[in-house]
């Protein structure tokens, strides 16, 4: 039985299970004390508390110093004072501590507004910063996807805690000692010499403007602007589930009508879904995965099972820095961004009657790497990028702002076609399990022959790292892995190098969560609860889809018909496959 | 030491060696072998005397003369004279300082008289490279009598004795190893915090150095009592010596079946083995120094959980400092009363302290607790160099405090130390005299904590950081009243919210020095002088009117023109303008121009 333990905070008397930290003692009885580096995504079971900042600190009676209430526990008798003149000095002090080694050009931070920095010191009422000195000037460090600019990095080291505990990428790590303490890559290389992914869970969680994406807006105005480029965009399915966000809309809202209009109001000439490249993705995959499957159970030794999705840029990035050895086992199937692209700049370029040069495609995604992911030279074609520009849903809503319009009641707008419509399967691509449930509802049909009775599989649904499910494929039982979060991946990865590996197909995601989870989806600060809401959001819109299953879709199954014959075929593997290096280079 | 008539040792300690004494003892050897006395008269290379002011040092047994800055080429005469006629050698014996009286046998000196050696027992003794020396002073005996008692009985005659950890803390070393017996694990850890990191402070490097198999010892005893087999000490790469050393001991220790399985049949294993730090002083907190030797970054965690409880791989690991172990061994042997007997109501036994700074008789000392700063200083130390006045005393490194003039009746303790507004520390005692500058020696120890903070929590990393900036620009003269006031807040903040012990106490420096030389603060701020006379920033040319005859060739000479007056008239110097180039006073042929 829990041992329950009495002490006192602010006067008031409270009972709490022994070992509660004092931070969440506090909070059962209404009191919030101020934190900073401390980081607590209860939902997908991560902490970080290494008590840094020490702004959360309070005074216990009868200890010489102050404690840090996010790693100090309860004890029977405690005395807290939360707010004392002692602990508000202190607590004002160290903000200006930290402000004395910030630059003060907040006005101009990508940041600004969004900051947790801005907010506390707001909070805290520091209006003068009485200790002033040398302050901290590190390059800013440019990768394809993610901007380094460490004279704002205030050593809470959030990301690191993402980077090498919950992704195991081993990325970021402190180096240096003292005041020239700062976050890199190993030796102060840049990210991009480094073994990052691009998942952008560091930019998801950093709490000031350290590390932010890369912004390709203007790129995109100066296209939109030329009068000789038909610029189309494709938009991921996170993005709808979580836009809404950043115009003070609650979480768990779908937008994807307001989203439609305004990107038309931009000035887009036609505004697609990547729903639509996720269908096909599904063919080409969920082909993969029965002639794999086939050719396996007939006993051909060259085949390789499991198999493993590849819609994921940065879990692409992370199994071709750690496990190169294993490139062989996903899916060659290009991610549904690519598809897009590859199928935007021929089949429609061709039925439109324009020349792929004078084609811009632009991507929203929830993602960083889907940045990078782009500018791979295989993804190119005599030197031009299949989709020309990725841009994040934060800076999608940048967008929407610089435009003047009023997102919240814009009247919906459907997408146009072809490449807009799509099923309830690449609906919930953006969620963990959603690619494994989206591909099985199209294979179990073309596998049996059979009707699908029941469209949702529960069981593969869910918030856990690593899940588990068995499909009945006509009496062949698929055992069938789920993992989300790069260190899952990893689990389940080396049980595969280690020849222990159960599964038939395995579904991973790099983001906790999915792409709904992205790093470039708008911040939760710590409130992890809004992404099962965006997860929700997603599940209601394909269980409001009247068509469910990709190889459905009325588009898709013409597309086939008009331009790429068969899946898996001849044409499919030049457009929609692709390849993997071995770049463990990078991590050795 | 049996066969030989005579044995002639030789100090092998680091700072003897840097000045040769390898050469020394080669001489000695050839000399003898010349002379046909190899089999009479032994050399024998031993660890520091603690005088290592005058080093190299050179003892003659069984006469106990010791004589100091031997150099090679007086091997042949000490050997002439002494070994042969019997009569020593006047020229190379050591006279004190305060009454010129001369002294020759070591334990006469006052640097001896009253110091009683228990941690340092062996230290300049025994050869530290051969196991047999260290066994024939009791070496290994109270492993072996350990052996008849209960682990908690063990256990229960450390706490008797009242010892507490000599690394600084004072932790009581019986109680950590009671906690560490009490937790239930497959594997614990005994571990040697050899991590010493103050500046001037050596103590820890003599004893390994000295006498490591007393270390490897008590190890194995507190492995005994608590429950575990693997033993690892932590120890600073930047010690080659001691490293060298305790590898020896370690191999010659497995060899006598001392280390490894079934010691002295005892059924009981251990085993030690080492791992090098890379000098972080930070990674001297234990904590730190768990991270480090797991392989990642040096820096704290908040405790609880205690290293005893959760350490080393996450299993229980009790820490000790090389002091605290080199008291355990005779702790066994002469008993906990006999320990107890030595000291303070709370401060039992000796404390060895690295004596530096400008005192007569730098080196390592041991002195029982309670012993004043009077006596180390004047007494063993020799008082202050050139016949200075003594201003103050720093004692526990970096995150200590300056104790003065009025705290020299002060017994030393733990509790008085930390009393005073100081700190016991690992036993750093860096001596300053009245040409010192205290905002100066504040602002060096800032600047130390501040090189040395792991960056981990505000405070310290940048807390330490406007501290140093803040001093930094006192000495300059360009303070500001104001400034104290940050000062001391910020000083107040640091150590109440730092993560760790060294940003607990990095202010201290700061904070007693603005507690006990306030005036020199303000001299700096407000005069804009540098009562010690330390800072160029600070200096002040003037020219003294009685002696000025206004022949202006000082103004004539000054670069920047800031020296005015009538001629025929007494001049003034501008102190605004003035860039203290000295032009001036190079200049005048009548004396009349002085830096104050």
């Amino acid at each position: 039985m829990e041992q329950m333990i009495k002490l006192t905070i602010d006067n008031k008397d409270i009972e709490v299970v022994q070992g509660t930290t004092i931070l969440e003692a506090a909070k059962i009885i209404g009191v919030d004390i101020p934190t900073l580096c401390y980081m607590h995504l209860e939902d997908l079971d991560i902490e970080h508390n290494p008590g840094g900042c020490r702004i959360c600190v309070v005074e216990v009676e009868g200890r010489k110093n102050l404690a840090s209430s996010c790693n100090t526990k309860c004890v029977a008798g405690m005395n807290i004072k939360t707010h004392s003149m002692r602990v508000l000095n202190a607590r004002k002090t160290v903000m200006e501590l930290i402000l004395s080694d910030h630059p003060a050009d907040c006005l101009v931070c990508a940041k600004s507004g969004n900051c947790d920095l801005q907010t506390m010191a707001n909070n805290l009422g520091v209006r003068e910063i009485h200790y002033k000195g040398e302050q901290s000037t590190y390059r800013v460090d440019y990768s394809p996807s993610i901007i380094r600019d460490m004279d704002k990095c205030i050593m809470c080291r959030r990301c690191e805690t993402m980077c090498n505990v919950v992704q195991t990428v081993g990325a970021l790590s402190a180096i240096n000692r003292g005041f020239e303490t700062v976050v890199s890559p190993a030796f102060e290389m840049n990210l991009e010499k480094s073994p990052c992914t691009y998942c952008g869970q560091c930019v998801a969680v950093c709490p000031t403007g350290a590390l932010t994406e890369k912004d390709h807006t203007n790129h995109l105005i100066g296209d939109l602007a030329d009068p000789n480029k038909t610029v189309i965009v494709q938009t991921a399915p996170a993005v709808r589930a979580a836009l809404g966000e950043e115009f003070g809309m609650v979480p768990g809202i779908l937008v994807t009508g307001k989203m439609v209009a305004a990107l038309r109001n931009l000035g887009f000439d036609r505004v697609f879904d990547t729903d639509f490249a996720a269908d096909l993705t599904i063919m080409e995959e969920g082909t993969e995965l029965l002639q794999r499957l086939d050719a396996f159970l007939k006993g051909d030794k060259k085949v390789k099972l499991p198999i493993l999705t590849s819609c994921c840029p940065a879990w692409v990035n992370f199994f071709e820095h750690h496990f190169p050895d294993m490139k062989d086992i996903p899916s060659t199937a290009r991610s549904p961004q690519q598809i897009f692209g590859s199928i935007a700049k021929t089949y429609l370029a061709n039925k439109m009657g324009i020349k792929r040069e004078d084609m811009t495609v632009v991507s929203v995604m929830p993602c960083l790497a889907k940045k990078y992911e782009c500018q791979r030279d295989e993804f190119k074609v005599d030197g031009d990028p299949d989709v020309n520009y990725s841009i994040t849903t934060r800076e999608l809503a940048n967008l929407i702002k610089q435009a003047n319009m009023d997102f919240v009641t814009l009247p919906d707008e459907d997408f146009d076609n072809p490449l807009g419509e799509s099923t309830g399967a690449g609906v919930i691509f953006g969620i963990t399990g959603g690619v494994i449930e989206a591909a099985i509802r199209t294979a179990y049909e073309i596998y049996t022959g059979k009707t699908l009775e029941k469209v949702d599989f529960v069981s593969f649904r869910g918030m856990e790292g690593v899940r588990s499910a068995k499909v009945d494929f006509n009496g062949l039982e698929l055992n069938i892995g789920i993992a989300h979060g790069l260190g899952n991946a990893r689990k389940l990865l080396e049980e595969i190098r280690d020849g222990k590996s159960q599964y038939h197909a395995i579904e991973i995601m790099a983001c906790p969560g999915g792409c709904i989870g992205g790093g470039g989806q708008p911040l939760h600060h710590g409130d992890a609860s809004i992404i099962a809401k965006r997860a929700a959001a997603l599940y209601r819109e394909d269980a409001g889809k009247a068509i469910r299953k990709s190889h459905e879709n009325p588009y898709i199954i013409k597309l086939y018909e008009e331009f790429l014959g068969k899946p898996c075929g001849e044409l499919s593997h030049k457009l929609l496959h692709t390849h993997y290096f071995d770049r463990k280079d990078v991590i050795e | 030491m049996g066969k030989y008539k005579m044995h002639i040792l030789i100090c092998s300690g680091a700072g003897c060696r840097a000045s040769a004494s390898e050469l020394i003892q080669n001489k000695f050897e050839l000399v003898l072998k010349a002379k046909g006395l190899e089999n009479e008269v032994q050399v024998v290379t031993t660890a520091c005397f603690g005088f290592c002011e005058k080093g190299p040092i050179v003892k003659i047994l069984p006469d106990n003369t010791f004589y100091i800055e031997v150099k090679p080429e007086d091997a042949e005469e000490i050997i002439e004279e002494h070994i042969i006629k019997g009569r020593q050698v006047s020229r190379l014996l050591y006279a004190a300082t305060i009454n010129k009286e001369v002294v020759s046998n070591a334990q006469n000196s006052g640097l001896h008289k009253k110091q009683i050696r228990v941690a340092l027992r062996n230290c300049g003794f025994i050869d530290p490279e051969n196991i047999e020396e260290y066994i024939a002073r009791d070496g290994y005996s109270a492993l072996g009598k350990c052996f008849e008692m209960l682990p908690q009985t063990v256990v229960d005659v450390i706490k008797e004795s009242g010892l507490r950890g000599r690394g600084g803390g004072g932790f009581p070393t019986g109680l950590k190893w009671e906690i560490a017996s009490k937790y239930k694990a497959d594997q614990k850890y005994v571990v040697c915090n050899a991590d010493e990191g103050d500046p001037g402070a050596f103590m820890d490097r003599s004893i390994l150095e000295g006498d490591p198999h007393s270390v490897l010892e008590a190890m194995a005893i507190c492995a005994y009592s608590i429950g575990a087999d693997q033993g690892i000490i932590y120890v600073r790469a930047e010690y080659p010596l001691a490293i060298e050393r305790l590898k020896v001991a370690i191999n010659q220790a497995r060899q006598y079946g001392l280390l490894g399985n079934d010691i002295l049949g005892s059924g009981f294993n251990f085993d030690v083995e080492m791992r090098y730090g890379a000098g972080a002083f930070v990674c001297g907190e234990e904590t730190a120094l768990i991270y480090s030797m797991e392989g990642l970054r040096g820096e704290p965690t908040i405790k609880p959980p205690f290293p005893t409880e959760s350490g080393y791989k996450g299993k229980p690991t009790n820490v000790n400092n090389v002091e605290t172990f080199a008291n355990i061994p005779v702790i066994i042997n002469k008993g906990a009363k006999w320990f107890s007997s030595i000291g303070t109501e709370k401060s039992k036994g000796t404390k060895v302290f690295a004596l530096a700074g400008n005192i007569n008789n730098v080196g390592l000392i041991e002195v029982p607790m309670g012993t004043t700063l009077r006596e180390v200083i004047y007494e063993i130390g020799g008082g202050i160099k050139d016949g200075k006045k003594f201003k103050a005393v720093q004692t526990g490194g970096p995150s200590g405090g300056c104790l003065t003039e009025k705290h020299l009746d002060t017994p030393i303790d733990f509790d008085n130390l930390l009393a005073a507004g100081s700190m016991m520390g690992s036993g750093g005692m860096i001596v300053m005299d009245e040409d010192d500058c205290m905002v100066s020696m504040a602002k060096f120890y800032i600047e130390f904590s501040v090189e040395e903070s792991c960056g981990k929590c505000t405070p310290c990393r940048i807390g330490n950081k406007r501290l140093y900036e803040i001093l930094d620009k006192i000495t300059k003269g360009e303070g500001t009243l104001n400034d104290l006031d940050l000062l001391r807040n910020l000083s107040g903040v640091i150590k109440d919210t730092s993560l760790c012990g060294l940003g607990q106490t990095s202010p201290n420096p700061v904070l007693s020095t603005l507690d006990n030389f306030y005036d020199e603060y303000i001299a700096h701020i407000v005069d804009h002088k540098c009562p010690a006379g330390r800072f160029k920033a600070l200096l002040q040319y003037a020219i003294n009117p009685e002696l000025c005859v206004g022949c202006t060739l000082c103004a004539k000479n000054c670069p920047v023109n800031c020296i005015s007056g009538e001629r025929k008239k007494a001049h003034v110097i501008d102190f605004e303008k003035c860039i203290k180039c000295g032009a001036c006073m190079d200049a005048c042929k009548f004396n009349a121009i002085s830096i104050q």
